[in-house]
């Protein structure tokens, strides 16, 4: 896994069969959990904050989303797809100006103190809203938390907020941190966010740099019987292959977020006692896409761009490059989101000959040399396969005359040249669908972004039409003429253009058959872990 | 002794100014790296302009490069190597928490590649051109021309995941509990992989150099003079040609050790060692510069201190070396 955030919702028909050739021996079977016994699970990376409040990343939640809880988790079939946590309800008002949880009875934080409305609040007003990377716009119109009990907190918006919106958002940036640890000093240099209290299953015992972190189960977890396991132990593995061979040498049993690479995993399936799961990531979906650079003449040209969409094979792609583990993608909203997909939008069949023609229709016929003008072509570094997708793209561009120069950079260097200098033609970007529209993926083509913002529209892109629908979307309440405008958006992204979605994806678990209770929801290798255990 | 005083105290002047070149070399290096510690940050969270600002300004990136670097030389003249951007910890403890690491493992492999090299080396040489003497040679050569991190990977394969003798990597074994004795074996079981793999790729060139050495050795009159005094051939090969034939190597064994440091940021790679190599290559993706600055600065200290001491085995194997220098 990266450290990057990511998502994904569908089980594609190569990886349903693949999970069905390997999961389903073991279905049925020992049911009733074990207590006790030590976890060990690969990490990749050590992320420089633990506080999932302030860092809302899948690299910082997989760690610590065992230790600070939410007010709600995403379930496969629970009410609007969730699952209640720390918070047992949550209701919107119809003017949208306010949002009501009811809170857990009975929890406590890991210090013995009683958790209260009083942290909710603390955690809302002090850092989502004003600290963490994804917070700071969903809950911008946050003016006021009541709590007029302990265990009520009352949202209060300056304007009115998509209570839809609140909800899809509850998963991923609602962790709650204990008011009493942070209310004295700088909360961004709070010794607890390398050193989590939370209400979790698990408490944070100890971090050595390099090696490893350990979890230990908290004994006054408000689950029933909860957690089964003593320990989790995250071992810090950098060489991508050590992964593959740590599960094979028993040493790990849980290598989540693709740490195994794709290459390896037909190997690692046929290893007795390993199993490999695509399952449990339906809510962290990665989306391929090509940004696209409109202040370059030709690229703002609607001709140009449909033909590079027409030059894509997308069924390649996700065949060669993925290894059939993603699915091809329509628009800006990924197949597998229950709520706001459409299939209703423009699509771009492969069709090189079509492009060319469009090309020459727009005015840059070849020269002599066959060549209609060049670009420069920035994959992002992240991943192998946005690298790999990089190289496709390169020669699929030749074959309608576009001579693509790849420049390869480290991620810093990526950032910088795509985000801040706008210094490429062309880029290859991993953006996440978070479950709404409005969390990530209005951003990647709405205008009037400053300079500098990752994973936001850098490209020069400016409709007003699109930018008038973004922002009505923003304020309509109704969730059913809301998911509406969000179709409508996947119609007019999908036409004009301002980036390419190629393919969809999400990551690959490789585990041992003793681990029980695995890929249960949508988010599994980020929530919490309470029902995981191992047999003896 | 004095000799060895005189040396040391012109080294320790010369190395104030290797250090200086070095430090300011890779500032300059990573200031002209594209994107910074905010955008390596950004990379894993995202983040709007508001945040992004507000980094900028808490990591002190804000500033000119030339501010941040009086900044960070003012602090080293009172030995203060400064706060760590990825670790948000002084650097002085984050490397001073992984450098017995890299020690042991650089140190382990080096005694390795040179006891076992010189020793073989030896045996070939005894016998130049013999049969035992060309397969060495071949052997030894085949194994310096192996990647490092494709022998780590072949070592895990075969000692960690199919016999599993030996764990995949790590230091020792996590949250153990164990003390005394019983961690330094823990620790010794999980460094025979990686020493190896280090060890043995260098092994040859401390062999051919010592072959080399002594097939120059046994061509000079006094090894004909000591057959000619009628000593046994063992007796000739150890005290005369070896023995004249071991200078070069101690030198070799000063410049290798710049490089081993090098080597071992693959091999802590693979076998996951929680070392300075690793921690390096970390500081560079995260363009954490005080943090690689540190550690160039430490290595950089380490070089030096090894140099010297080979300088000084050297006045004392020699003493022709010593009293030039002495008198110079």
């Amino acid at each position: 896994m990266s450290d990057f955030t990511i998502s994904r919702r569908s089980v594609l028909a190569g990886s349903a069969l693949l999970l069905a050739s390997t999961a389903l021996p073991t279905i049925g079977w020992a049911q009733t959990p074990k207590k006790g016994g030590r976890l060990v699970v690969a990490a990749d990376s050590e992320p420089r904050n633990l506080n999932p409040a302030i860092v809302a990343s899948n690299g910082v939640f997989f760690i610590s989303s065992k230790i600070v809880e939410t007010l709600a988790e995403a379930s496969f079939d629970g009410k609007d797809g969730l699952d209640p946590r720390l918070a047992t309800s949550w209701e919107g008002a119809a003017d949208g100006l306010s949002v009501t949880f009811k809170l857990r009875e009975g929890v406590k934080w890991h210090d013995g103190k009683p958790f209260t409305s009083a942290d909710v609040a603390f955690s809302a007003l002090q850092i989502w809203k004003p600290l963490q990377n994804l917070g700071r716009t969903v809950f911008k119109d946050l003016e006021a938390v009541d709590t007029p009990d302990e265990l009520t907190a009352v949202f209060k918006f300056a304007r009115p907020t998509p209570f839809q919106l609140i909800r899809n958002a509850l998963p991923a940036l609602s962790s709650v941190v204990p008011k009493h640890i942070y209310e004295t000093g700088n909360i961004e240099e709070n010794p607890a966010n390398n050193a989590p209290v939370g209400t979790g299953p698990f408490k944070f015992a100890e971090h050595k740099s390099g090696e490893y972190y350990r979890l230990e189960r908290n004994a006054d977890y408000w689950g029933k019987d909860q957690p089964y396991l003593d320990e989790i132990i995250y071992q810090v593995l950098p060489d991508r292959t050590s992964a593959a061979s740590a599960l094979e040498a028993e040493e790990i049993q849980l290598a989540a977020f693709s740490a195994v690479p794709l290459a390896d995993l037909d190997r690692i399936s046929k290893v007795p006692g390993l199993k490999v799961i695509t399952k449990g990531y339906e809510a962290l979906t990665y989306q391929l896409v090509v940004e696209i650079n409109h202040r370059r003449k030709e690229l703002a040209d609607l001709k140009v761009r449909q033909a590079i969409a027409h030059a894509i094979d997308k069924d390649f792609v996700v065949r060669t490059v993925f290894l059939g583990y993603a699915a091809t993608a329509t628009g800006p909203v990924p197949k597998n989101d229950p709520q706001f997909y459409t299939t209703d939008v423009p699509t771009y069949a492969f069709d090189v000959a079509k492009a060319n023609a469009l090309l020459d229709e727009a005015g840059y016929s070849r020269g002599d040399d066959g060549k209609r003008f060049s670009l420069k072509l920035l994959p992002a570094p992240y991943f192998n396969e946005t690298k790999q997708f990089g190289d496709y793209l390169r020669q699929a561009l030749a074959a309608i005359g576009i001579d693509a120069q790849l420049v390869n950079n480290d991620s810093a260097a990526h950032i910088k040249a795509v985000y801040t200098d706008h210094a490429f033609d062309l880029a290859v970007g991993p953006p996440v669908f978070r479950g709404d529209p409005a969390i990530s993926t209005t951003i990647l083509v709405q205008s009037g972004i400053p300079d500098g913002v990752p994973f936001s529209n850098q490209g020069g892109y400016k409709n007003d039409e699109l930018d008038a629908l973004i922002a009505k979307a923003s304020e309509t309440l109704d969730p059913a003429a809301r998911t509406e405008l969000y179709k409508e958006f996947q119609k007019k992204v999908a036409a004009d253009l301002p980036l390419i979605n190629v393919a969809e994806w999400s990551f690959i678990s490789v585990i041992r058959d003793t681990v029980g209770n695995v890929a249960n929801n949508p988010r599994w290798a980020v929530s919490n872990w309470a029902d995981t255990w191992l047999e003896a | 002794m004095t000799r060895a005083l005189l040396l040391l105290r012109r080294r320790l002047v010369g190395s104030v100014f290797v250090l200086l070149i070095v430090v300011v070399g890779t500032f300059l290096l990573l200031e002209a790296a594209p994107g910074d510690a905010v955008d390596a940050y950004i990379a894993s969270t995202g983040g709007d302009a508001g945040m992004i600002e507000l980094l900028r300004h808490r990591w002190g990136l804000d500033q000119s490069a030339l501010t941040r670097l009086a900044t960070y030389l003012w602090a080293l003249l009172h030995l203060d190597l400064g706060q760590s951007v990825t670790f948000s910890r002084p650097i002085r403890d984050v490397i001073l928490e992984r450098l017995p690491n890299t020690l042991l493992l650089m140190g382990s492999a080096t005694a390795l590649s040179f006891g076992l090299g010189s020793a073989l080396g030896i045996y070939a040489g005894a016998r130049p051109g013999s049969f035992r003497d060309r397969l060495l040679s071949i052997g030894s050569l085949a194994l310096y021309a192996v990647p490092g991190f494709w022998l780590g990977l072949v070592l895990i394969i075969v000692f960690a995941v199919d016999l599993r003798w030996f764990p995949i990597g790590g230091i020792e074994s996590i949250a153990s509990g164990k003390t005394g004795l019983d961690r330094a074996a823990d620790i010794a079981r999980h460094l025979i992989l990686p020493v190896s793999a280090l060890g043995f790729i260098y092994l040859a060139l401390y062999l051919r150099m010592m072959r080399a050495g002594m097939s120059e050795v046994w061509r000079q009159d006094f090894v004909l003079a000591a057959f000619a005094k009628g000593l046994s051939r063992r007796r000739i090969v150890l005290a005369h040609v070896a023995r004249n034939a071991l200078l070069p190597l101690v030198t070799m064994l000063g410049l290798q050790s710049a490089q081993m440091l090098g080597g071992s940021v693959v091999i802590e790679s693979v076998f996951s060692v929680p070392g300075l190599g690793r921690l390096a290559q970390e500081a560079v993706a995260a363009r954490d510069t005080p943090l690689l600055l540190g550690i160039i600065l430490v290595s950089a200290v380490l070089v030096i201190v090894i140099n010297l001491l080979v300088d000084i085995a050297y006045a004392f194997l020699d003493p022709r070396v010593g009293a030039s220098e002495a008198g110079a």
